[in-house]
């Protein structure tokens, strides 16, 4: 079973990484980009119990894996 | 101050303090940088500095800690967000919170930020930049035990050197750290405007430096430790320092 978290800036932080990828994308001729968000992908490999491990795994992207003064996280699951 | 150098030779407890060696704490985490630096800036005022090893679970008797610069644990994940769960920072948030002092220092300062022992958070500078630069300070509040000492209307000129220095809380946040006086330093020009162009990492409103709502944590991105000499360019770092000893020394 696989837990797949990915980390995004909040909308209200700068991302200037972002805007540096959406600019390269425009110079290439890219056209109907609207705006990019760098983050962060983890892929976390377990074994046990899904129902159990849920809750842990929110903990710790809120605690350890994602910085909630300036990021957003989602998971994907898959068994 | 650049204008007002004063002489380079170590200064006597006498003259920093009222006559007490303050015992300073300087944190070790794999991949510190600047704890040498921070130990060389207490011992230049005459104090003591010893370094407390990042799996030391007890701080022992100290004053003050200092959380230095440099990229603890590789900066994995995020700068400072592994090193805030190791076991001598467990005993720094309880130092901390029972009002001992605490002054954080480029990684420092994210560590702390990552530890919720200040506000906000560290992110990417602005430009994408490394800077390793001078620059000028101007101090906000001149009513802490963080810069008591630096006099009015200075400008501290002391080096950052970080990619990962832009501060940024949200607005409330902001907004109540400046109504409670908690907006330390801010980056200003050579003549003292805080403007654009004088912010090295497009922090939010400037700022260099913060401390928390009870006055007892303080961190900044810039390097006081490595401007307490006038032989490396500048002892303007000094003034934080001695304004911590002035505070432990009127309260001592």
């Amino acid at each position: 079973m696989k837990a797949k978290i990915i980390i995004t800036p909040k909308k209200a932080v700068l991302d200037p990484q972002g805007k540096a990828v959406l600019n390269a994308l425009e110079h290439m001729g890219y056209e109907g980009v609207q705006d990019v968000h760098v983050g962060r992908f983890l892929e976390l490999e377990l074994d046990g119990d899904r129902a159990a491990l849920e809750p842990k795994i929110e903990e710790a992207c809120h605690r350890l894996l994602s910085n909630p003064v300036i990021e957003d996280y989602r998971i994907e699951w898959e068994d | 101050m650049s204008t007002t150098a004063t002489d380079t030779a170590p200064a006597t407890p006498a003259e920093t303090g009222q006559g007490s060696k303050f015992s300073f704490g300087v944190l070790q985490f794999p991949g510190s940088n600047s704890d040498q630096d921070c130990v060389n800036a207490i011992e230049v005022l005459g104090h003591e500095a010893h370094y407390v090893w990042h799996k030391d679970d007890q701080l022992g008797h100290l004053d003050a800690v200092l959380v230095p610069g440099g990229f603890s644990y590789g900066d994995y994940l995020r700068a400072g967000a592994i090193a805030r769960f190791s076991p001598v920072m467990q005993s720094l948030a309880e130092f901390a919170n029972n009002g001992g002092w605490v002054l954080g220092i480029c990684n420092g300062f994210q560590i702390l930020c990552e530890a919720g022992l200040l506000p906000g958070a560290l992110i990417r500078n602005r430009s994408l930049q490394f800077r390793s630069e001078f620059v000028h300070l101007a101090t906000v509040n001149h009513g802490t035990p963080f810069t008591r000492a630096i006099p009015e209307g200075a400008l501290m000129r002391v080096p950052v050197a970080h990619g990962e220095g832009c501060y940024f809380a949200d607005e409330t946040t902001l907004s109540e750290m400046e109504a409670n006086g908690q907006i330390l330093w801010q980056y200003a020009t050579a003549d003292g405007k805080v403007e654009d162009h004088a912010n090295p990492n497009g922090s939010v409103r400037h700022i260099a430096g913060i401390c928390n709502a009870n006055k007892n944590v303080a961190a900044l991105m810039p390097h006081p430790e490595r401007a307490c000499q006038g032989l490396i360019g500048s002892d303007d770092g000094q003034w934080i320092f001695r304004s911590l000893i002035e505070h432990m020394s009127a309260k001592a």
